[in-house]
């Protein structure tokens, strides 16, 4: 591998992503205040996964990198998100 | 034997960071099994994780989660910094992400001593007493948060480590993979929290 030229993120786009994951954090905060159960636990985690999702791409840098990385990190991703889904099957229905 | 020795020493940056990125798979799955036990759990006695839940200060949880994510900002800055050849820069914004950081540790350490005034601990005879539901609760609470906790702290000796480089000349704008896999391991420390919030302080 060479080494090629490396993408520079800048720090506005920087501070744009952090005011972004700290408006999804206040959403979160607020809607988890309405108590209406497993939607509550739904939005939330689905909201973690956005930020999740930001802070990769963005902050790590995944966007920039190579395909093999980006493969790679999404099916860790994909693997992990099958062994909860497998868990959870095993612990509904055995 | 006249052989001219020109040492010229091959960086292979990009395996490197693969070498992090595995690296931190490995920690997902660490902390992806203490989640699912969790999740588990949580079905199975969800009116006492309820309990237990509510019991946590959200309030603290979500600085906490501000900081980390400013900081998560700040380490980001500090590798933009450096590529762009900004020593100063670099240096401040590593030692604003080292102070929220220990600000993040600070607010556990508040947040553990109000659980201790409680007799809440691992193993503590109050803890002992309470619905099994409630035991498993917070014996995952100060498991998760703790392990958490750890890595916060070997976040910081990494980025310690880098202040002290950046400072010697020897982490520089021509070579700064080690300060680029430090940044993504302090990412990966965001990234746990951004679950464990959720999980631990809002759904209750």
């Amino acid at each position: 591998m060479k080494d090629e030229k490396q993408h520079i993120s800048s720090y506005a786009s920087l501070t744009v992503v952090l005011v972004i994951l700290l408006t999804l954090t206040t959403i979160s905060v607020l809607v988890t205040g309405i108590h209406l159960g497993p939607v509550t636990v739904a939005v939330a985690l689905v909201i973690a996964s956005v930020k999740v999702a930001i802070v990769i791409t963005q902050f790590m840098h995944l966007r920039f990198e190579n395909l093999f990385l980006k493969l790679a990190v999404s099916g860790v991703f994909t693997l992990f998100a099958l062994v909860i889904l497998i868990t959870f099957i095993d612990y509904f229905f055995r | 034997m006249t052989e001219n020795h020109t040492h010229t020493e091959h960086i292979d940056s990009e395996t490197g960071k693969l070498g992090m990125w595995i690296f931190l798979f490995t920690e997902l799955f660490l902390f992806g099994g203490l989640f699912l036990v969790y999740a588990i759990f949580r079905a199975k006695y969800s009116a006492d994780f309820h309990h237990g839940a509510a019991e946590l200060n959200a309030f603290i949880g979500a600085i906490n989660t501000v900081f980390l994510l400013i900081s998560s900002m700040t380490v980001a800055g500090a590798l933009t910094a450096m590529q762009k050849g900004d020593r100063r820069m670099t240096m401040l914004l590593l030692t604003v992400t080292l102070m929220l950081a220990a600000l993040f540790l600070l607010n556990k350490y508040f947040e553990w001593s109000h659980k201790f005034e409680y007799h809440i601990w691992p193993g503590s005879p109050v803890l002992k007493n309470m619905p099994q539901g409630e035991l498993l609760f917070f014996g995952l609470y100060y498991m998760m948060t703790g392990l958490h906790a750890l890595h916060v702290i070997v976040g910081m000796v990494l980025l310690s480590i880098n202040l002290v480089k950046v400072k010697a000349g020897t982490v520089n704008a021509g070579r700064y993979v080690i300060l680029e896999n430090s940044a993504l391991y302090w990412h990966l420390v965001d990234l746990i929290w951004i679950f464990l919030f959720p999980l631990l302080y809002l759904i209750t």
